[in-house]
Parts: C-alpha cells; sequence; structure tokens
C-alpha cells in the first residue's frame, strides 16, 4: 500500500528521480529503483560491509554499556549511599539523548571508532543501570530466605540467587540499551566517522544518491526488527516462562 | 528443649517513627521430636515467629534458643518450607534439592546420593531435571521439602506448606509429612490455617491472639496416630479449637470494620460441617 503510493508519487514526476526514486519500477528503461540499488550493493559488497562495521562497533559498544550498566545497578543496589548519589543522577543522565554527547566525545577522543564507541555505550549504559538495580533491589525476599537458611551467604547468595533472580529485568534492560544503542551508532555515524551504514547514509546524501539512502534505510529497519524478534523477544518470553510469569 | 522462646517481643518500625508491636511476651517451649502446630487469625504474628527461629528476624526483646545456644542468624540446623516454596525458577529439581548440600563439605557423589534419596522420599525420582514451573502446586511443595529434609535439619519450620493446595493433594501429603517426621524424628513447627490440619498433624496445637500477638492457649492432642479425623476426641478438640478463634476473629473482624459489626457466628456453623475452618 504504502509501496504503491510512493511509486505513484515518484512517477508522476513533482520532484526529480534523484529526490524521489521509485522502489520497485525504474520511472525510465534501465533507471534506478531502491531495490535495485539494493540488492546492486549487496552484491558489490558496500552494504555488507557497512553493516559488518556497524554491528562490530554496536557490539563492542553495547558490551560496554551492558557491564557498566550491571556494575552500577549491583552498586545502587548494594549500597544506599550510591543510590543517593550516582542512583539520582542515573535518571538525568537517562533523559539526555546520547548524540548531545557527541561534542564532549570529539573533543576528548577525537573523531573516529572511541568517539561512535562512547556515544554508543554512553547511550545504553544508563537504562541498563536503572533495570539491573531495578532487580537486583527487587529479588523476591522469598528466594532470599531460602538459599539464607540453606546456608548461603555473600559472594555465594549473589552469584546463585540475586543474579539468577534479577534475569527478567536485566533482559528488559537489555532489550531497552540495544535499542538505544542502535539509535545512538546511527547518529554517530551519521555526523563523523568512516565506514558503517550511518558513513553510508551520509555519502548517499553528498552524492544525492536517495536511492542508496532509502536502500540502506531499509537494512537498518530490517536489521533492528531481525534482533529485537529472534534475539531479545525470544528471549524475554523464554525468561518469562520458565519464572513462571504470564508473556 | 530442642526450641525455647523466652519473653519474646517484637516491633517493626513504621514510617514516621512508628512502631508496629507484632508480638508481644512469646513463651513456649518445643520438645526433641515433636510436632507442633502454630494457629491463629491472618495477621497475629506466626510468620514472624518462625522467622525468629530461623533467624532471619531478630527479637526486639527476649531470646530465641535453639539446643539452649542463643539464635541470632540463619543455620541449617533450622530449615523453613514456605507456603509458595520458594524454589528458585532458574534451577531444575535436582539443582534445587541438593543447593544446600552443594555448600556442606560433601563429595559430588555424596550430594548425588542424598539428593536422589531426598527426591525417592517425596516421589519425585522421575522428575529430577524438570523446572519448577513444569511441576504442579503439589509436586513443587514436595520438591520444597526434599530440600529441607536433605539438610537433616534438627528443627524443620513450615509457614503455612499446603495452604495453596486443593484438599486431595493435601491428604495426600499429609500422609507423606506424617510418615517423613516418624522416620526421620525431626522437630517440627507447622504453621496452618486450618484447624483440622493442624490437629490431625500435631502433638500440640498452640493458639494464637492477636494484635500484639500472644500465646493464648496450648492443646495436647492425645489421640492415636495414625489420625482420623471422625476421632471424637479430635472432633471434640476441633469444637473447642474453633469457640477460640472465633473470639479472636470478632476482635480482628471489628478492628478492621469499626465496632458495629457483628461477626456472625451462625453463618460459620452452618457451613462449619463440610469444611470446618479451613480457611479462617
Ligand atoms: N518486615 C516487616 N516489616 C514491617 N511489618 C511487618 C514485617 N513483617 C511482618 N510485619 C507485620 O507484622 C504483622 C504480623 O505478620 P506475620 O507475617 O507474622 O503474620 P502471620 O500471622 O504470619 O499472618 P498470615 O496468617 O496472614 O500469614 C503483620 O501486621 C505484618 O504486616
Ligand atoms: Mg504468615
Amino acid at each position: 500500500m504504502i509501496i504503491g503510493i510512493w511509486e505513484v508519487i515518484s512517477k508522476l514526476g513533482f520532484f526529480p528521480t534523484f529526490m524521489f526514486p521509485p522502489i520497485i519500477i525504474p520511472n525510465e528503461p534501465g533507471g534506478v529503483t531502491v531495490i535495485g540499488t539494493l540488492i546492486g550493493s549487496i552484491i558489490s559488497g558496500q552494504i555488507v560491509t557497512a553493516t559488518g562495521t556497524t554491528l562490530v562497533r554496536l557490539l563492542i559498544g553495547f558490551s560496554i554499556a551492558v557491564v557498566l550498566g550491571l556494575t552500577f545497578g549491583f552498586l545502587i543496589a548494594r549500597y544506599k549511599w550510591v543510590d543517593d548519589t550516582l542512583g539520582f543522577f542515573v535518571t538525568a543522565l537517562q533523559s539526555i539523548p546520547s548524540i548531545v554527547w557527541f561534542p564532549l566525545a570529539i573533543v576528548w577522543f577525537g573523531l573516529g571508532n572511541a568517539s561512535i564507541l562512547f556515544i554508543v555505550a554512553i547511550g545504553a549504559t544508563w537504562t541498563m543501570t536503572v533495570n539491573s538495580s531495578t532487580g537486583f533491589k527487587n529479588v523476591p525476599s522469598i528466594y532470599m530466605d531460602a538459599a539464607k537458611t540453606l546456608g548461603s551467604s555473600g559472594s555465594h547468595l549473589l552469584r546463585t540467587v540475586i543474579i539468577p533472580a534479577s534475569v527478567p529485568h536485566i533482559i528488559s534492560g537489555l532489550r531497552v540499551a540495544w535499542a538505544f544503542a542502535w539509535r545512538a551508532i546511527m547518529a554517530g555515524e551519521l555526523l563523523g566517522s568512516t565506514g558503517g551504514l550511518g558513513y553510508l547514509l551520509d555519502l548517499g546524501r553528498s552524492i544525492q544518491a536517495m536511492d542508496l539512502v532509502l536502500s540502506i534505510m531499509i537494512v537498518i529497519g530490517v536489521i533492528g526488527t531481525i534482533i529485537d524478534n529472534q534475539v531479545f523477544l525470544r528471549m524475554e518470553r523464554a525468561v518469562a516462562r520458565r519464572y513462571g510469569q504470564t508473556v | 528443649m530442642k526450641v525455647q522462646l523466652k519473653d519474646v517481643h517484637k516491633e517493626f518500625k513504621k514510617e514516621q517513627n512508628q512502631k508496629l508491636q507484632v508480638l508481644d511476651d512469646i513463651n513456649f517451649d518445643i520438645k526433641e521430636g515433636e510436632f507442633v502446630s502454630l494457629l491463629g487469625p491472618s495477621g497475629c504474628g506466626k510468620s514472624t515467629i518462625l522467622k525468629l527461629i530461623a533467624g532471619l528476624e531478630t527479637t526486639t526483646a527476649g531470646e530465641v534458643l535453639v539446643n539452649g545456644k542463643a539464635v541470632n542468624k540463619p543455620g541449617t540446623d533450622r530449615i523453613v518450607v514456605f507456603q509458595e516454596g520458594g524454589l528458585f525458577p532458574w534451577m531444575t529439581v535436582k539443582e534445587n534439592v541438593s543447593y544446600g548440600l552443594n555448600l556442606k563439605k560433601m563429595s559430588k557423589t555424596e550430594i548425588e546420593e542424598k539428593t536422589m534419596d531426598g527426591l525417592r522420599m517425596v516421589h519425585l525420582i522421575n522428575f529430577a531435571d524438570a523446572y519448577p514451573h513444569e511441576l504442579s502446586g503439589g509436586m513443587k511443595q514436595r520438591v520444597a521439602i526434599a530440600r529441607a529434609l536433605v539438610m537433616d535439619p534438627e528443627v524443620l519450620l513450615m509457614d503455612e506448606p499446603f495452604a495453596a493446595l486443593d484438599e486431595q493433594t493435601r491428604l495426600v501429603l499429609h500422609k507423606e509429612l506424617q510418615n517423613i517426621w516418624r522416620n526421620t524424628g525431626n522437630t517440627i513447627l507447622f504453621i496452618t490455617h486450618n484447624i483440622r490440619e493442624a490437629l490431625t498433624l500435631s502433638d500440640r496445637v498452640l493458639l494464637m491472639s492477636t494484635r500484639p500477638g500472644k500465646i493464648k492457649k496450648s492443646f495436647t492432642v492425645q489421640s492415636a496416630r495414625p489420625r482420623d479425623p471422625a476421632d471424637s476426641v479430635i472432633v471434640d478438640l476441633e469444637r473447642r479449637v474453633m469457640a477460640e478463634l472465633e473470639v479472636e476473629m470478632e476482635k480482628v473482624l471489628k478492628e478492621e470494620f469499626g465496632d458495629d459489626y457483628s461477626f456472625k457466628t451462625d453463618n460459620l456453623r452452618s457451613s462449619d460441617h463440610r469444611d470446618m475452618g479451613s480457611h479462617i
């Protein structure tokens, strides 16, 4: 439906083809189409390489965020004074869109990979912190009591009860943090990097190839959906089932 | 004496420096190998008493002694079975049962053996690798009991362990628990809302009054085992306990609904026969 409307608008010729390229049927024989460019650039490896670069960055930045988020979350749940200080700030930090950090990142790390990683990590860390601290704080007391009477305490209690009992919260944290990271990396790459889908998007704009831009947007949407559905949603469902919650 | 409570008081802090007095001057003993039930209206402090003995809470005044020694923290000589079982959903049945054993200095084979013995005792050997969410309510409680028993506790503390189960399952588990108790000789403190359950299982029933909780009366059940709920001794006791509880419940309800509320004793009596006081 949307594709149909798009095709009609494109063919009516209100806009030049480079600005409003058709998706499937070329406007003139041998002309550009979004699908054609998409397939072409996948075959030529341009999009594949860019996707790879983006995903590697994303994975590194996201991992840093997860480790930091879990650590902060634990400290907030464990120590009242951390909760009063950091815990308070995190709520504020969480509401800052991560791209706002970009000017700082450039000054601190220069234009390049490090800045992108910083943006991604900082975009995902705070939600991860909030979710994991909620998880750690709300371990059902029945599990704690049961474990304690069975002789558990200290790091054994942390490892065998507190962390596993927080898994449902941690996983929903992962899912939201991933979404933040995904948005952050696009913004970051678009503004300043070499390689990656965001960079390719910017390149497409500068050479006025909207067919390329649209192809990349499709790739971004598809990858985002697949990862959310296949990885995080599945994890969430599996955990909810085992932990006896209704999905 | 296995367990002794001496002049135990317990207060909880409420907001604005207010205090909620939950237990007032609790005194009672449990003999070695004795099965004692604690009965009383909701909120009278039964679970609090159990947690004090378990070492999960501390007294405001007075002391709790187990084997003559003051209790101040949890220990594996006292194991609790909770109402919802408190099984860890991220572990299999077997991992749940062996949880406490892994913390003892024991060899792998010894742990495995004890775990399997425990599961056999509650007839769940075929479910060793299942997860709790795959089990029925009754099976979960049996796993919880196995998890407690493998620890060879000197005192078994049970907080309404069968309250969430249907009548049939509960009767089966009563039988199993009595067999286990006969074979192990554990000292058991059993909390329940069900008068008949208390009378079928226990040597002694302690009745609590409410707000602040006190031990109001102690009933010794002098009836041969295995118990028959139709036994005249039990039927007679049931009536006496019920009468005492009605007085307590009236107090609770008056507090909740205001003084003009009058407790309809007749209504309760007429429905007694089928399911006498199973949910007070
Ligand atoms: N940790 C706590 N902090 C504050 N108040 C508490 C705490 N634990 C229990 N209480 C209060 O103490 C009172 C007694 O609670 P307790 O759980 O011992 O009652 P109970 O006799 O086991 O009731 P039920 O039959 O409903 O299980 C209740 O009013 C409860 O609100
Ligand atoms: Mg209770």
